[in-house]
Parts: structure tokens; C-alpha cells; sequence
């Protein structure tokens, strides 16, 4: 195994065979809580993505300086600083999406993707490899999000990333825009996912 | 002794539990409880017209061959077809008269795909499948839901319910229409007179238990009267026993057997803490009504009832 294949297998397993939310059911408070709209998913996927990618680097890093016994504590603290920076940006150059996805971006510092990678990952692997691990968990993560969100806003306004698609004919399912319709969309997509992986393996053994 | 053995042992034959069987099957329970549906089916086709008998039809057919693809796709369960149909009709029966038919055909297949399907088909289901498909309109279409006609009018004069009025307007109802079923509702609702009628047949024929029902009506009966002498405008008690869709709740969803309890005690309490939650929902609730909640509610705490009241076995202590 080349050192490229691995840095590439590294990234690729965080889009679809370890889905941060589909398959390790990861995240869940931001996933349910701001995939009304395509564009809150989106953007809170960067906000993750930058926040995985920069923490992961510096953890990694100084992975063999930091002692066993105080890693959580380390780990929450350089988070915490990226967090804030991430919350900072967002609040001068994007008022409104700031304020639409509330307090869901301080809280990413207890965001479990975020922690947990650093505890599985990056702390035991070198910085090239962590970089890889934390682009394809971020992408991953934003990807479902928009599609949770897409979902979401198409049956519950009618449009996606805000440009309507279904005419005015259609009535809105305003049950998708509420919390139930986070839970039952996600709900549906684990499912249909599983059942797609499944049949696929079923099929490989055969 | 070892030739006695081999005697008694080719005189019994042994088999487990049960012996001794009945022709009572499931399909039979449900096509019973569509028989007794009947007289509230005929009297939402008398007040709403073709209207009824469109919603009715669109409910029934969607939920059958929702039940039918999925078992299919799935490759496993057994098709119910009468018990399909009767979360069909029972769930178009709840409807408002005016609500659109693709509106109606979306809610009867959620109802039975994820009211009842996903949790693994019949008997497995924790709550009601057609107040599932119901909550999820109300959730989904809050407009729609709550737009109500007056019977008779075909779709042409909006107006409110009983129950409605009396929330928002401070408005009561006479008890002989609320009875006869002439006042705006959902489709099969307003007659509690019709209603009464199957669940008699029901209770005659010993499909369902009379727990639930007497300890459902008799609660709301008991606290609408406390409400009613400490504020008349709460509304007396006869008008909240036929108002809204206590009747068609009582009788036909909260004794659905597969979500209601077990025990004898367990029904008491069911039927006790829905008649509590109808009562606080009508009087303080934002919605003027609250049978489906009541229900989705009581349902919700079926599971832990039948885990922790146990019957007496025969003989114990």
C-alpha cells in the first residue's frame, strides 16, 4: 500500500462507508436541529469542516506532547479556539445565516464528530494523514446535511438553497421545517441507506 | 411399570398451549369493527354527500396497497388486508369533509408505513396508525386541517366546530344536533348517535372491552361537570361527551387492542388518563380538541401499563 493510497483512503472513508451522521450516527444535535434549509446545512457543514480540519492539524501536531491523562481537556481547549474564531467570521461576514443557525455554532465545540476524531484519529496519526481524515469527515458531514436540508426545505417550502422549484400549486408540508420533520427524514434516510448497503453486500458474498 | 409407561404415552397425545380454539382470527375482529363503522359511514355520507364517499374510498385504497407494496418490497410479513382497510377508513372517517384527496392518500399511507409497517406490520405498532396518520396531516397541513363545512352545503359554507365555537367564540352547541351528528366535523365524528350504534354491536359481541370506553366518557363526563359548575362557559358536561370525536375515540381507536393494555386495571387507567388529557386539552389547550392526543398519549404509555400490572395468576398469591 502506497503512502498516497492511504492518505486517499484516509479521505475517502468519511463520505460514505464511515458517514460521520449516516453510518456513525455522529453530530446529531446540529443534524437535526438546523437542516431546515439547504443553506443552514451548508454553511454549518463549512463551519464543521473548518473547525475539524484546522483542530485536527494542530492535534496532531503536538500529539506526542500533550500528556494522556489531560488530552480531553487539551483537545476541547484548541476546539474551543477554532470555534470561536469559525463563530466570530460568520457573525461579521454572514449576519443572517449566523443568526439563523443561533447557537448551534458555539456549540460545535461539543460536537461529538469533532472530539471523537481527535480521540480515534488524529491524536494517533501524523498530520498529513489527520488533514485527509478530517476533510472527509467534514465533507461527509456537510454533504448529508445538505441533502437532509434539501429534502427538508423542498417538501416543506418548496425550494432549494432558496430558488423555488415546485410551482404554486404545491402545498407546503410544514411538518418538514418543524423538528419532527428533521427526525423523520433522517429516520428514512438511515434506513433506506442501510438497506442499500445491505443488499450490496448481500450481493458481494453471492 | 416400563409397559404401563409406554401405555399412557401412546393414549396421550401432547401439543403446546392453546387447546381449545376459537373462529375469532384477526381478520374476523377487524371486519367486525368495519361492520360497526358502518352506521358512522352512512351518516357521513348522509351529511357531507359525495364528498364522504370520495375521501372514504381514496383513504381505504391507498392504505391497502401501501401495506400490499411494502410487504412486497420487503419480501416478509403477512398482508392484512381488512386491518389496512380499516386504518383507512377509520382515518378518513377523522378527516375534515373538505380536505383534499391527495392530502387524504398521503396520510393513509403514512399511516400505515410509518404508523404501523415500520414498526414491524400488525400487532407491533405502539400507537394507532390512523391518529398517527392524523397527527401527521394536522402537523403537516395546519390549514387544511381546520378548515371546516357545514353539512349539507357540499363543500360551499365554511364554519366552525362545536367545539370551535365554544373555545374561541364562547359559543354553545344544543346537545339534539351535536347527537344526531348535524354540525360541522370531521366526516364520521359528528354522529354520536351513529357511532353509539356500532359500538354497541361491538360491545354486544364482546370485540371490545367496555373498560375503556365507560372509564374514557365517564372521566370527561366527571371533570366537564367539575369545570362546568366552577365556569358554565366551560361548556356542560352532555356537550362534551357528543362534541368533537370523543365517541368515534372512545369506541373505535381507544380500544384498538393492538395499542391499548392488557389488564384489566391497565384499561381503567387508559381509559382514566385519556378522559383527563381530552378535558385539559379542551380547557386550557391551544387546539379545541384533544381525543387524538388523548390517544396518541395514553398509547405511548400502553407498554409500561402491560410491564408493570400483572394479573393474579390462578393460585398464587
Amino acid at each position: 500500500m502506497t503512502r498516497s493510497y492511504r492518505i486517499y483512503a484516509e479521505f475517502i472513508k468519511g463520505l460514505w462507508k464511515q458517514n460521520p451522521v449516516l453510518v456513525q450516527l455522529l453530530g446529531m444535535c446540529p443534524t437535526l436541529a438546523i437542516t431546515n434549509s439547504a443553506i443552514n446545512g451548508f454553511s454549518m457543514g463549512m463551519a464543521v469542516t473548518f473547525v475539524l480540519v484546522c483542530s485536527g492539524i494542530v492535534i496532531s501536531s503536538f500529539r506526542k506532547l500533550i500528556p494522556r491523562e489531560v488530552r480531553i481537556a487539551t483537545f476541547t481547549i484548541i476546539i474551543a479556539s477554532f470555534v470561536t474564531v469559525i463563530d466570530y467570521t460568520m457573525k461579521a461576514n454572514f449576519p443572517a445565516i449566523s443568526k439563523a443557525l443561533g447557537p448551534y455554532v458555539p456549540l460545535i465545540v461539543v460536537n461529538c464528530i469533532i472530539l471523537g476524531r481527535q480521540e480515534a484519529f488524529t491524536s494517533k496519526n501524523p498530520p498529513l494523514a489527520s488533514l485527509a481524515d478530517a476533510l472527509g469527515m467534514g465533507l461527509g458531514f456537510t454533504g448529508t446535511l445538505i441533502i437532509l436540508g434539501s429534502i427538508r426545505e423542498l417538501l416543506g417550502l418548496g425550494s432549494i438553497f432558496g430558488y423555488r422549484v415546485l410551482g404554486p400549486s404545491f402545498t407546503p408540508w410544514v411538518i418538514m421545517i418543524l423538528p419532527p420533520g428533521a427526525f423523520l427524514t433522517l429516520g428514512i434516510l438511515i434506513g433506506l441507506i442501510k438497506i442499500l448497503s445491505h443488499s450490496k453486500i448481500v450481493n458481494r458474498t453471492l | 411399570m416400563k409397559d404401563k409407561n409406554k401405555g399412557i404415552e401412546r393414549i396421550l397425545t401432547l401439543s403446546s398451549s392453546p387447546h381449545i380454539r376459537d373462529k375469532t382470527t384477526v381478520a374476523r375482529i377487524m371486519r367486525a369493527v368495519i361492520i360497526a363503522l358502518s352506521p358512522g359511514v352512512a351518516a357521513s355520507i348522509y351529511f357531507f354527500g359525495l364528498r364522504a364517499v370520495e375521501l372514504i374510498l381514496v383513504c381505504s385504497l391507498s392504505s391497502v396497497t401501501a401495506e400490499y407494496l411494502f410487504l412486497k418490497i420487503r419480501g416478509k410479513g403477512i398482508f392484512g388486508g381488512p386491518s389496512a382497510l380499516l386504518t383507512g377508513l377509520l382515518l378518513a372517517l377523522i378527516l375534515p369533509p373538505s380536505f383534499p384527496l391527495w392530502g387524504a392518500a398521503l396520510g393513509a399511507i403514512f399511516a400505515v408505513i410509518i404508523g404501523k409497517q415500520i414498526f414491524g406490520g400488525l400487532g407491533y405498532n405502539i400507537f394507532n396508525p390512523a391518529l398517527i396518520g392524523r397527527a401527521f396531516l394536522v402537523a403537516t397541513f395546519p390549514v387544511l386541517m381546520t378548515r371546516w363545512v357545514k353539512p349539507f352545503t357540499l363543500d360551499a359554507v365554511t364554519t366552525a366546530t362545536p367545539l370551535g365555537l365554544l373555545k374561541f367564540q364562547s359559543q354553545p352547541t344544543p346537545v339534539l344536533p351535536l347527537f344526531l351528528g348535524n354540525v360541522a366535523g370531521s366526516l364520521g365524528e359528528t354522529s354520536s348517535l351513529a357511532l353509539l350504534i356500532g359500538g354497541a354491536y361491538l360491545l354486544l359481541k364482546r370485540y371490545i372491552d367496555w373498560r375503556i370506553p365507560l372509564s374514557y366518557l365517564s372521566s370527561v363526563a366527571l371533570l366537564s361537570t367539575i369545570f362546568y359548575l366552577i365556569d358554565p362557559l366551560c361548556g356542560a358536561p352532555s356537550f362534551h361527551l357528543f362534541a368533537g370525536g370523543l365517541m368515534i375515540g372512545a369506541l373505535f381507536m381507544a380500544t384498538d387492542p393492538v395499542t391499548s393494555p392488557l389488564t384489566k386495571q391497565g384499561r381503567w387507567i387508559f381509559g382514566l388518563g385519556a378522559g383527563i388529557i381530552v378535558v385539559i386539552i379542551r380547557r386550557w389547550g391551544g387546539y379545541p380538541e384533544g381525543v387524538m392526543f388523548s390517544i396518541l398519549l395514553m398509547n405511548a404509555f400502553t407498554p409500561l401499563m402491560d410491564r408493570y400490572i400483572k394479573p393474579k395468576t390462578f393460585g398464587g398469591r
